[in-house]
This record gives C-alpha cells, sequence and structure tokens, in this order.
C-alpha cells in the first residue's frame, strides 16, 4: 500500500471527534485529510460508550452543545447516508436529594431560556413516562423529551463512509510517535508507518489525548477515567423508554431500539490506570441497581460487561480549540464522557475554525488556557 | 421452515440475524477484522458473543485476506461466560 506522505490535514484518533472532524472539513473543500488510528476505527472510547444524547446541563456552553447536537442527529441519516440508531426517548433525570432538585431546577431554567424544554414532572407522570419505574426514595424528576441515544458504532461509521466517499483516507494500525513542529508551527507527525507532513494536525486521540498533546510540546491537565458498563440480552422494548439517569444515584440506564438495555455506574470510584479491565462489584452494583428502579427487569440476563476512559478535564468541559504555542496544532478532547454526543457538532465547529471560518457556535471559551487563568465551567451534570 | 434460496441469504448470527452476505459486503468495504465486523454488524454481541457465527467469519475473513485463520484475531470475549439474571446478580451480596 502506497501512504500519501503528505496532506492538508492529519487527524490523530478515529472515534467520533476525528471522524466528524475530518468528514466536516472534506465536506467544506480540503480533500487531503489523512485520519491516523493506533487500533480500529471506532475501537476505543467511542465505541465504549454508553451512547446517551442529552441537552439537560448544567452549563451554557453544553446547553447550546448538547441541542445543536441533537438538531444535528436528527438530519443524521439524511445527511451522511447511514441509519444511526436514534432513539429519542427523553432523559428522565431523578434526584434523591433536595439540593440536587433544586439545582436540577436551576438548570432547567437555563435549558428554558436557551430553547430546550425541559420540564420537571411528578412521580406519576415519570411512571406513565417510564411503566414499572421504582422510585419512591425520589424527591423529583425533570424530563426532556428530544433527548435520548443513538448507536455509537453505527454513527461512527456513516461519519468515516461519508468522509471515505469525499476523499479522506483512514490508516488503521498507525500509531502516531512525535508531532513535528518547528518554530512554534506544526509541521507533520511521525508514525510507526513513517512520517506524514501537514500544516494542521488535530489532537482527537481520546483517553491518550494528553500524551499526544505532550508531543507537541503542549501541555493539557487532562487525565482518564476508566468506567464500566453492561449489556443485557434484548428483550421486548418498552422495558425502559427513556434513558434514566442520576447523578446523586450514580447511574444511567436506557434501552437500544434492538431491546438490549444498557447502564453503567461506578461504585469503586474511578482508576486512573488506562486499564480496559471489568470487575465483579460493579456487575453486582448496575444489577441491584437495575432491579432496584425497574423491579419487572429481574429475569432479564446480563450479556456482556466491559469497560472505556473518560477523558477528563478539571471542570468536566472539553478542550476545543487550536494551540497558542504550536500554530496548526488543534485539540478536540476532554469531553469527561460526552465526546460522543457532542461529536456531530464539535466536529462541525473545529472544521470551522480550522478552515478559517467562525464557528456557528462561539468555542473560545473552551480553549485550554482557560485552565491557566483559572476561569473554569464547572458543569455539575455528570455522571 | 423457510431455507436459504442462495448462499447469501444464510443467517450466519442468530442472535443478531446477520446474513453471510452482510458479512461479505461489509468485508469487501474494507472491514477486515472480527472485532470491526462486530462493532458494525453486531456479529458476537448477542448473548452467545459469537459461539456460533466466529469460525464461520473467521473463515470468511481468511478468505478475503488470504491469512490463515489461526492468525486472525478471534476478538475479545467478555464476561460473563454465559448470561446472567439481574437479580440472581443482585441477591448474590445479599448472602
Amino acid at each position: 500500500m502506497t501512504l500519501k506522505r503528505t496532506a492538508e490535514v492529519v487527524v490523530i484518533g478515529a472515534g467520533i471527534q476525528g471522524c466528524s472532524i475530518a468528514y466536516n472539513i472534506a465536506k467544506s473543500g480540503l480533500r487531503n485529510v489523512v485520519v491516523l488510528e493506533k487500533d480500529t476505527i471506532c475501537s476505543g472510547s467511542t465505541g465504549r460508550c454508553g451512547a446517551g444524547i442529552r441537552a439537560q446541563w448544567g452549563t451554557e456552553m453544553n446547553c447550546r452543545f448538547g441541542l445543536a447536537a441533537i438538531e444535528k442527529f436528527e438530519r443524521l441519516q439524511e445527511e451522511l447516508g447511514m441509519d444511526c440508531d436514534l432513539h429519542q426517548g427523553g432523559y428522565l433525570v431523578v434526584a434523591y436529594r433536595d439540593s440536587e432538585f433544586e439545582r436540577l431546577k436551576e438548570s432547567m431554567r437555563l435549558q428554558n431560556s436557551l430553547g430546550i424544554n425541559t420540564r420537571v414532572v411528578s412521580y406519576a407522570e415519570a411512571r406513565e413516562i417510564c411503566p414499572g419505574l421504582s422510585a419512591e426514595d425520589a424527591v423529583g424528576f425533570t424530563f426532556h423529551d428530544r433527548d435520548g441515544h443513538a448507536d455509537p458504532f453505527l454513527t461512527t461509521f456513516a461519519y468515516t463512509e461519508a468522509a471515505r466517499r469525499l476523499g479522506v483516507k483512514f490508516l488503521r494500525f498507525t500509531e502516531v510517535k512525535a508531532i513535528k513542529a518547528v518554530a512554534g508551527r506544526v509541521k507533520g507527525v511521525e508514525t510507526n508507518r513513517g512520517d506524514f507532513d501537514a500544516p494542521v494536525v488535530v489532537n482527537a486521540a481520546g483517553g491518550y489525548a494528553q500524551h499526544v498533546a505532550k508531543m507537541a510540546g503542549v501541555d493539557i491537565p487532562n487525565f482518564s477515567e476508566r468506567h464500566e458498563i453492561l449489556i443485557t440480552e434484548p428483550v421486548e422494548p418498552g422495558v425502559c423508554p427513556p434513558m434514566l439517569i442520576s447523578f446523586s444515584g450514580n447511574f444511567y440506564i436506557q434501552q437500544r431500539p434492538n431491546g438490549s438495555m444498557i447502564g453503567g455506574c461506578s461504585p469503586e470510584g474511578h482508576p486512573q490506570d488506562y486499564g480496559l479491565g471489568t470487575s465483579w462489584n460493579f456487575l453486582e452494583a448496575m444489577s441491584r441497581t437495575f432491579v432496584k428502579l425497574l423491579p419487572r427487569a429481574r429475569g432479564i440476563r446480563v450479556a456482556r460487561q466491559w469497560s472505556g476512559l473518560y477523558n477528563m478535564t478539571p471542570d468536566c468541559q472539553p478542550i476545543l480549540c487550536e494551540s497558542d504555542d504550536v500554530k496548526g496544532f488543534f485539540l478536540s478532547c476532554g469531553y469527561s464522557g460526552h465526546g460522543f454526543m457532542f461529536g456531530p457538532i464539535s466536529g462541525e465547529l473545529l472544521a470551522q475554525q480550522i478552515l478559517g471560518q467562525k464557528p456557528r457556535i462561539p468555542i473560545g471559551m473552551l480553549h485550554y488556557k482557560r485552565f491557566e487563568r483559572g476561569e473554569l465551567l464547572v458543569e455539575p451534570a455528570v455522571v | 421452515m423457510a431455507v436459504a434460496e442462495k448462499d447469501e441469504e444464510i443467517i450466519i448470527c442468530r442472535c443478531e440475524e446477520v446474513t453471510l452476505g452482510e458479512i461479505r459486503e461489509w468485508i469487501n468495504k474494507g472491514y477486515e477484522t472480527f472485532d470491526e465486523l462486530k462493532r458494525v454488524l453486531r456479529v458476537g454481541m448477542g448473548p452467545c458473543q459469537g459461539r456460533g457465527c466466529r469460525e464461520i467469519i473467521l473463515r470468511e475473513l481468511s478468505a478475503k485476506t488470504g491469512r490463515p485463520v489461526s492468525e486472525i484475531h478471534p476478538g475479545t470475549f467478555r464476561p460473563p461466560s454465559k448470561p446472567i439474571k439481574l437479580s440472581l446478580l443482585a441477591e448474590i451480596g445479599d448472602g
């Protein structure tokens, strides 16, 4: 295979961010775009995620991203030509403490002011949205009906296939070893399969973003946490129509359109050793949560469990910017567990910035220098 | 009982109802590892985790890539090795 040794843009990482960025750049006319992936497409955090998509956030930036992403997902099949298995059953957020419920209502007022029609629902209404729900110990619920989930694999492959049709090259099993920069400008990358020269290099390396940034001499405060998740055998639809989620309860549960139930929680905290192991304690804790919230799920069998990395930032909001220190080096990382849902919009916005256009949602405040300046935008609504 | 008229119509993955034709279509699009086919078609993601389809898919990958089956990565098996009821898992800790 002959590799193109020069490119207009090199993207590091073929998860949702890298694939969406590459597609959006190619759509705007730059066709010599190469995506480098050390494993296979969607093998990292995207392919391991809980698949949720929501606009119920606690900061204005995340609300804007969430709503714009939902609008993108609603038209993604039309744009990319592949069904991404979108299901909009809403997110039913469960609060177990008064202070938590007050904060959810405060976030709801922010969401409402931005065109997101979140509302408070009673326990009776919650049980209409999710028949069979058992949450007598909850103090309140909020619900937004356009939230939901999609298939992370199909969404990423939809971007990949659409990008390929526009001429983007995807190189699997190609690991970046070094980033070349001269006089404060990026020049290209070195990989296990040779060098690539490019005036633009994008760090979309997910759980490994801090290592890739360091190769360019850029320090970011990101760290990667392991989170666990399980899936059941497929059962009839309607066992859990919305995404059930609780920040104090530390869980999320949803049912995919094929009938499988997915659930995540973190009983043991979040190890930061880059391991992708699984634990018995998770299996037991998640199963307890399942049968407590949805007693009629008792007889459903767990089919598999796995884990993935959340690439965290100190304020749980992403880094989306060009480096000041190394021009031409762009970053899209630190999504803190929400990279899949933001992928369609963050890819579009970063592509606009790379092409010298004005991103249609301002992203200036997502620069990594905010951490040095102490201008954190802390997002409270994270599981 | 319906009988497949062409090889392409034979269901290879019974958990997710994936046909040989679909597997060949995606191999030809460049999805040349078991894990890639798993992600795009869900083969091996059902309750049997590929016990029924894995060997057939590895043979198809071998035919396409020219590499012997023994050299093709069979993908990841995940716990639990057999599906277990949520109620059983939830009650284990209760003694």
